[in-house]
């Protein structure tokens, strides 16, 4: 045997038997990955390019018109093309709504995770326990939470007529106060963690230094703390902007038939609009949109361990 | 000045008072729901006497039980499953040097978080539609396989977290010993590994549990879980059963979240 210079194949051998057995390790876990979810996505690209079946389903022929009646749509009468804007009207709600909810949830979020660092260190662990149980509880239960609140003969209601501040029961189920209330309600926690963690890394030094050379409280908020903490409230913007946009079960129970969001748009193509392709059409859209955004966290998130 | 030595940089007014209202404001929709669960009337507003009677009408519904008992059997199922699939991913990916492709298993194995949960659902309608067709099979599989899918992620975190914090002295210390392959991992590995692999197996449990979107997209007739129920059910006049259906799961969910957290603090 000549050993020497047989060692190093030896070892380029068994690197490469160890990286063979660690995909060999993770098999069974891409595959059902591949099978039940990320294989269905290609297959639901294939349908937006497909022409709606006479029921449901699709007939295998080619057809942009799923991509295209995203925007605009035929008119049955004199064939002239006009915006879709049943469709325009659900997503300007979506994303308006979308970024309301942001914001509020930024407006309670920041004020809360200062509070949690605030605390003893001993006892913040406590507090973000506090925050972070109801969001492991079950979502559509807290939805009918905030469902049986503002019902008309909720408790919210029940207490304003009590105090004597309306006479009649206000409308608040099936608006789109109704839906922005409820995700402001289940995303807030998305919104306080990541700006915990940067107020958490915030050097109180820089803010002594601010009040030394006489800074006000607002302008040690908005010039010192804001900036240092800018990474994490973007991060946990995208983190609460994203469910928002692709909410489902909130709209339903909250928006009613009438309030539609992106998920029920794309519910109702696969149900009473019987159109399939447009449904896979609006389904990759959303799923580009989030994407982007979500990869945009990615980065962001990165940078910041590479920076702290 | 009177105030100068009580001054702290540390302090924004008006923020504590925001923050105390957001940890009320999150608990007490939950805390009233719970509440008029034991109303004896059927309001879920005005409050008429103390009653179980609620959760006895639930224990008794039929559908609830079979919803119940469908939801319990589907989540641990997929929990174990996906598990099972996990750890092993779990155990190829971490305490090593980077090799080829781990980036892409990382991004695999994530990839249901990535995904709007709706665009997932209507993905799996449309395939699983078509092999219900060719098939003419329509029985749990494909909850079952849609659950693990969408499992895996929150099963792995934890198993691979707990594997981070681990070094490899305990298992060469074993070889050393004349230990088997087998042995190491059995005897050593797997022991030292198993508070991840119980917090997966939580996480994974609970998030089943709790999904409604994929559930709701996914079943055919007949397989409703417990959330696809009460989805179904919010349709009609709402009484105090839902609250009380309600407030079983969101104590189940918060003893085994409690117990996930117990379990991955106690790691060392």
């Amino acid at each position: 045997m000549d050993l020497p210079e047989d060692a190093g194949q030896l070892e380029a051998e068994a690197v490469r038997r160890d990286t063979r057995d660690r995909w060999l390790m993770s098999v069974p876990a891409l595959m059902i990955i591949f099978l039940a979810a990320a294989g269905p996505l290609l297959v639901m690209v294939i349908y937006s390019f497909l022409t709606p079946g006479d029921y449901s389903g699709v007939k295998w022929e080619f057809s942009t018109n799923a991509w295209s009646s995203i925007l605009v749509q035929r008119d049955i009468f004199d064939d002239t093309l006009q915006w879709a804007d049943a469709h325009l009207t659900i997503f300007w709600r979506s994303v308006s709504l979308s970024i309301i909810t942001t914001v509020l949830t930024l407006a309670f979020g920041l004020p809360t995770a200062w509070f949690i660092s605030t605390r003893p260190p001993g006892k913040r662990e406590f507090w973000l326990f506090l925050m972070t149980v109801p969001s492991w509880t079950n979502l559509l239960v807290r939805t009918i939470a905030i469902q049986e609140l503002i019902r008309a003969e909720g408790v919210i209601n029940n207490v304003l007529i009590f105090v004597g501040i309306i006479d009649e029961p206000m409308q608040m189920m099936f608006t789109n106060f109704a839906i922005g209330f409820g995700m402001t309600y289940v995303y807030l926690p998305l919104m306080v963690l990541p700006i915990y963690a940067a107020v958490e890394k915030l050097d109180v030094r820089l803010l002594e230094a601010c009040y030394d050379l006489y800074a006000s409280r607002w302008h040690a908020f908005t010039r010192v703390i804001l900036p240092l903490i800018k990474p994490g409230i973007i991060a946990g913007s995208i983190l609460v902007f994203v469910p928002c946009l692709g909410a489902y079960v909130v709209p339903r129970v909250l928006g009613g038939g009438k309030n539609l969001m992106f998920g029920n748009l794309i519910e109702l193509q696969f149900g009473a609009g019987r159109n399939w392709p447009l449904g896979a059409a609006l389904s990759f859209l959303l799923m580009v949109i989030v994407m982007i955004a979500l990869i945009y966290y990615i980065r962001i998130t990165s940078q910041e361990r590479k920076d702290g | 000045m009177a105030e100068r030595s009580a001054f702290s940089v540390r302090t924004i007014p008006g923020f504590s008072a925001i923050a105390i209202f957001c940890f009320v404001a999150i608990y007490a929709p939950i805390l009233i729901l719970v509440t008029f669960s034991f109303n004896a009337g059927t309001s879920l507003a005005v409050w008429e006497g103390f009653s179980f009677k609620w959760y006895v009408a639930a224990a008794h519904n039929e559908q609830v039980q079979s919803a119940a008992l469908r939801s319990l059997m589907l989540a641990f199922v997929a929990a174990a499953i996906s598990t099972v699939a996990a750890t092993m991913a779990a155990l190829a990916t971490t305490r090593t040097r980077h090799f080829p492709g781990r980036t892409m298993i990382y991004a695999m194995i994530n990839q249901p978080l990535m995904i709007p949960e709706i665009v997932t659902a209507v993905a799996l309608l449309i395939v699983f539609a078509w092999v219900k067709v060719v098939t003419n099979h329509t029985s749990m599989i494909y909850l079952i396989a849609a659950h693990t899918a969408f499992c895996i992620p929150f099963a792995y975190l934890p198993i691979r977290a707990r594997l981070e914090t681990m070094d490899d002295s305990l298992e060469k210390a074993a070889a050393d010993l004349y230990a088997s392959r087998w042995h190491v991992f059995s005897r050593v590995t797997l022991p030292l590994m198993m508070p991840g692999i119980i917090a997966g197996l939580m996480l994974a449990f609970v998030i089943s549990m709790d999904d409604v979107v994929i559930t709701e997209f996914v079943k055919s007739a007949g397989q409703d879980t417990l959330p696809t129920y009460m989805l179904g059910q919010l349709r009609r006049v709402v009484t105090p059963e839902v609250n009380a259906i309600s407030t079983v799961v969101v104590f189940a969910g918060a003893v085994l979240v409690s117990i996930f957290f117990w379990v991955s603090s106690n790691r060392r």
